[in-house]
């Protein structure tokens, strides 16, 4: 097309700065009309450069940059991480702090799913689900205010156990949350599926082939939404999720509403997970004395682990290198977010910019995470 | 200002304005990182900010008067924040959000980061915390309408 007008195709750079981009997601389109016929997005204006901070840091003070990646689960990135650092560094956590863990995770994967649904709606043009949502998640972080002194970046966990035990109370707490949890969910829920624009705003748009998925890699609710039930707290149980009675919410729908309703039926999943959890909790030590305070930095590793973990993006996987020495050599991270983000131009063909919005949302991006 | 005996109120154009502009600082929709989501609480439903006069999300620079930079500024954002910036119309104010956009935070051991976004823009208020909870984020406008109106921050 070299000196010769083209009048045909417009390019339009949506973002870095755009409401529905969720963050600093820059795409360029290329529109027919209001049909776009490519999309190519633009990442890398959050590169913060985490991995590379972390090969500077200590094992243990590494938590703090895993909390600012999928900034909205930090338990989930905080457990994804310890994993890992925990199989390198050959200390094993107490029995409590596994099922400590599981009810942290499964918390922020509330918190997480909550947010997205909040944002999902303004996507798409609905602010009332936005103040549903948010309520919840203010109780949520009420919650972790209470156990770890922080609502959001939490930094609880460490290497070997957690940062406070659970007492009573906080159990008690967290069951009476759960006990007016679904009423709620289901009533803003309702907002989202019986209303007949969101339906025929997300009903058979943004549609993955379940090879297609495969293929791009794609994990999460994006990949359970295309039919195929690969989830890691099954396939590959950590933690204590082996113990655990739960089910894969599956659909069959392939469209951005399935992957809105298996993200919902996730949450339900995820209070069932709770509920359980609270009750089966063993008394017990709640830090690993190999691992106590005084002794975090001068935990060597070496090897070469990799550890994979279920966030509520998808699969969450560390690759960790030690050397020998008190500092990881090399530290690289799985981001879901990054793998589900790449199948965004083959999904976002031939569709409208309105729908665009929602395919874009649909994925549920925290641009932390994708950039690192 | 003075109020008089027979009902009606005597002040000065300047007071009038600085009080109109106070009551109404409309933010800019600019999330950048993690303390976007804390910027969200804050206009969601428990620490609601339409109290304060500053519900109104603006989603084009051109029609804001707040820039809360919220989140990690990097070197490949720092020219678009500034352009950005260009476009709002004065009066404008710039909130600085979180340890990062103060100096770097947890990152100013990193390449990609800019070490404050006062090193792009003049800056208001600078509101710590990593991320500033919403009742700080508060604060952080409550102290930029004395600062509007010309009083000191108590």
């Amino acid at each position: 097309m070299e000196g010769q007008l083209n009048s045909r195709y417009v390019e339009l750079n949506m973002g870095p700065q755009h409401p529905s981009t969720h963050g600093v997601l820059r795409l360029k389109l290329l529109l027919d009309g209001e049909t776009v016929k490519n999309v190519e997005p633009v990442i890398g204006y959050l590169h913060r450069n985490a991995e590379k901070i972390c090969e500077l840091d200590y094992y243990c003070d590494s938590l703090i940059y895993f909390d600012r990646m999928d900034y909205v689960a930090a338990m989930n990135m905080e457990v994804g991480y310890l994993e890992a650092a925990e199989k390198l560094l050959a200390i094993e956590p107490p029995e409590r702090v596994k099922w400590i863990r599981v009810i942290m995770a499964e918390l922020n994967r509330l918190a997480s799913h909550l947010v997205w649904a909040g944002a999902f709606g303004l996507d798409l043009g609905m602010i009332t689900p936005f103040f549903y949502f948010f309520e919840e998640r203010e109780k949520i972080l009420n919650l972790f205010t209470e156990i770890c002194g922080s609502r959001q970046e939490t930094n609880y966990m460490s290497i070997g156990g957690v940062y406070q035990d659970f007492n009573d109370k906080i159990i008690f707490k967290i069951k009476q949350f759960l006990k007016q949890f679904p009423k709620k969910m289901e009533g803003a829920y309702s907002l989202f599926i019986k209303n007949d624009i969101f339906l025929s705003r997300t009903k058979g748009i943004g549609i993955l082939e379940p090879e297609v998925a495969l293929s791009y890699g794609v994990t999460g609710p994006m990949l359970r939404a295309s039919g195929v039930p690969y989830d890691v707290r099954k396939d590959a149980p950590y933690l204590v999720y082996d113990k655990l009675n739960f089910d894969i919410p599956i659909s069959k729908g392939k469209d951005v509403l399935a992957r809105c309703i298996v993200r919902f039926e996730e949450m339900r999943q995820s209070v069932k997970i709770l509920n359980q959890a609270l009750d089966k909790i063993p008394d017990g030590p709640y830090f690993n004395p190999k691992a106590k305070k005084s002794l975090m930095i001068r935990l060597r590793g070496e090897g070469d682990v990799y550890a994979r973990t279920e966030s509520p993006k998808g699969e969450f996987g560390v690759h960790l290198v030690g050397d020998g020495t008190v500092k990881p050599y090399r530290l690289h991270v799985r981001s879901p977010a990054f793998k589900n983000l790449s199948v965004l131009p083959f999904l976002s063909r031939d569709v409208l910019i309105a729908d665009m919005v929602a395919i874009s949302g649909s994925i549920d991006l925290v641009f932390g995470e994708v950039d690192r | 200002m003075k109020t008089g005996d027979a009902g009606f109120i005597t002040t000065t154009l300047e007071n009038a304005l600085e009080w109109g502009r106070s009551n109404s600082i409309w933010p800019f929709t600019f999330g950048l990182a993690c303390c976007a989501i804390e910027m969200m609480a804050t206009q969601a439903s428990r620490l609601d900010i339409s109290r304060f006069g500053s519900e109104v999300f603006r989603n084009s620079p051109r029609q804001s008067d707040l820039m809360i930079v919220s989140g990690t500024v990097t070197k490949k954002m720092a020219p678009r924040l500034k352009r950005l910036y260009d476009e709002m119309p004065y009066p404008k104010y710039v909130i600085a959000m979180g340890v990062c956009v103060i100096q770097g935070g947890p990152y100013n051991q990193g390449y990609s980061v800019v070490m404050g976004v006062d090193r792009v823009v003049p800056v208001d208020v600078y509101v710590p915390g990593c991320p500033p909870t919403p009742e700080a984020l508060t604060h952080g406008i409550m102290l930029l309408q004395d600062k509007i109106r010309k009083r000191e921050g108590k």
